[in-house]
């Protein structure tokens, strides 16, 4: 046998998009039971690239709420290849606020190369959509919980991060934008993408390093989708172990705490 | 230029504007500045008392944030915080530490956010003025940190904010922790909404990226300045994606202001009485 290469920071990339590797449906078929889904931001529509719902974890109730791709080519274009529009953003917001009444804990799944840039997006406000994500995250009083399945794409990834625990799988990337939109802005060139990559801290361990991450949760060695049943192992085994440490704090405890954590991201002697 | 001599014309350029008075004409044809919207050429003094306005047009010039702050404030009112507060290179980013020290002599700013405590009319205010000038006004850790301390501040201090926008985003050179500045600076905004403060959000040319996303769109008044683009995604990777021309006026404030994400569109010559009617309209009750 010969020692594998070191994996770039491209090879994760590639691997975090790798359409093989385990979705949000195959996270809430082997980790909860009893989903429900539930549909529509209530404004303006149904948008099929964010996925929400309930279920049972373990006998207790949640929201899991998660960004779809699709499989078939049929589905990546009802899904959007997983780029919401305003109206996935504000179902999220729904959901959120219903978790809350009811004091349901939130996970979230996040797989999505970004918010979707188009005209009708922008006419519905997609950065008002996202931002409004954000400010509802940062208040909720129940316990959540986000986890980065594949690719953490800039806001549109965010507006579903903003987390009292973020853990990431070890191949999933997160990044301020894709590392082909980096060297476009940055360089001009968005061949350059692979050296994008390399300079832009988007794997795990760099979240992790960074401090905005809590955790990482390992992949067999050539990747999730290789023997998908020992990520759902180990990701259940976080998700117990946090839910029981966040679910004995009060609302206003995870609201403070969350606050804190937020506050200290960029904070470290490297950044400021 | 002397700041006391430009605050004074700003002053009297808007006391002229209320008066419906064109101000007095001492034009002198050194410096001269081309109207980017109708090519018309105006010495820089005349554009001073128009306030950077466009005379024939009505384009609005990008301003600095000192400008706009003297246009904003009661004279000498002005108390800055964290000044020289300053943020690292977290990605290692080749020569992004010598961009910066390049900017800040050549701006005389620390980045791309002036904070400050002033008055308005004899009110109280924190303000936020992003500077396009610095790296098109996108949103670091030094950026996002004193946006979030300035809120902060006025929560604690039970003063209303006003954060000027004019960015093209999450700033690149940090990553990641960019993106985060956007959920820091809602959370900041989310408590000063609790304590039942008021939040005004001034939208400039040009706001986009993760401003929009965050800070940008969750005033509880949004104000815009004539013709700014606004907008999440920019308009040419809008281009790129749906592979068609862009309606005219796409992203304008007027296209906002119709979509129902801005409440009013303000020329520069009224923003700070505006301003001071929306926080006459949030004082306290005198009756």
């Amino acid at each position: 046998m010969t020692t594998p290469k070191p994996r770039t920071a491209a090879d994760r990339v590639a691997l975090a998009r790798n359409p093989l590797r385990p979705s949000v449906t195959d996270y809430i078929d082997h980790l909860f039971t009893g989903f429900f889904e539930l549909c529509g931001d209530r404004r303006q529509a149904e948008d099929a690239s964010i996925l929400g719902g309930l279920a049972f974890y373990k006998g207790t109730p949640v929201t899991v709420i998660g960004h779809r791709k699709g499989k078939t080519l049929e589905e990546n274009l009802r899904m959007n290849f997983g780029m919401s529009s305003p109206e996935g953003y504000r179902k999220a917001q729904r959901l959120m606020r219903q978790a809350e009444k009811f004091k349901r804990p939130i996970i979230t799944f996040i797989d999505t190369p970004g918010a979707y840039p188009g005209i009708e997006a922008e006419a519905r406000g997609q950065g008002e959509a996202i931002a409004s994500c954000l400010a509802l995250m940062s208040r909720l009083t129940v316990p959540t919980i986000a986890v980065v399945t594949g690719e953490g794409g800039s806001g549109g990834a965010l507006a579903l991060g903003v987390a009292d625990r973020i853990f990431m799988l070890e191949n999933a990337v997160f990044s301020v934008l894709s590392p082909e939109g980096f060297a476009t802005i940055l360089w001009k060139d968005a061949s350059r993408s692979q050296e994008a990559a390399e300079i832009m801290r988007l794997t795990a361990q760099d979240l992790l390093t960074l401090g905005v991450i809590d955790g990482i949760i390992h992949e067999p060695p050539n990747g999730a989708h290789e023997e998908p049943a020992s990520v759902y192992l180990a990701l259940d085994a976080v998700l117990t172990r946090e839910l029981s440490v966040l679910c004995a704090q009060s609302g206003d405890a995870l609201r403070k705490s969350r606050y804190k954590k937020l506050r200290a991201i960029g904070n470290r002697k490297e950044a400021l | 230029m002397n700041p006391f001599a430009q605050k004074k014309i700003f002053l009297e350029a808007l006391q002229a504007l209320r008066l419906k008075k064109k101000p007095k004409e001492t034009a002198t044809k050194t410096d001269a500045s081309v109207c980017p919207s109708c090519k018309e050429s105006f010495s820089k003094n005349a554009l001073e008392k128009s306030l950077f306005v466009c005379p024939d047009c009505g384009h609005h010039f990008s301003i600095s944030a000192q400008t706009r702050l003297d246009m904003l404030l009661d004279a000498k009112s002005v108390r800055f915080l964290n000044r020289r507060l300053q943020g690292g290179n977290p990605l290692n980013f080749p020569s992004y530490e010598a961009k910066l020290a390049a900017l800040r002599s050549e701006t005389g700013i620390y980045e791309a956010v002036v904070t400050a405590v002033g008055k308005i009319g004899g009110v109280k205010v924190v303000v936020c003025v992003l500077d396009s000038r610095f790296l098109m006004g996108s949103m670091g850790t030094a950026v996002g940190e004193k946006i979030t301390r300035a809120v902060e501040y006025a929560t604690h201090a039970r003063l209303p904010i006003i954060i000027f926008s004019a960015s093209g985003g999450a700033r690149m050179q940090e990553g990641i922790l960019s993106l985060f500045q956007m959920a820091k600076t809602a959370a900041a905004l989310e408590r000063h909404a609790d304590a039942g403060l008021l939040y005004i959000s001034f939208l400039t040319h040009p706001t986009t990226g993760g401003v929009t996303a965050s800070f940008a769109s969750l005033g509880d008044v949004i104000l815009a300045e004539p013709r700014a683009l606004i907008g999440f995604a920019g308009p040419r990777v809008i281009e790129q994606t749906i592979r068609q021309t862009l309606p005219d006026g796409f992203q304008r404030s007027e296209y906002l202001l119709e979509h129902g994400f801005v409440d009013a569109i303000i020329p520069r010559g009224e923003m700070r009485e505006a301003i001071s009617r929306l926080l006459a309209l949030h004082g306290r009750t005198t009756a």
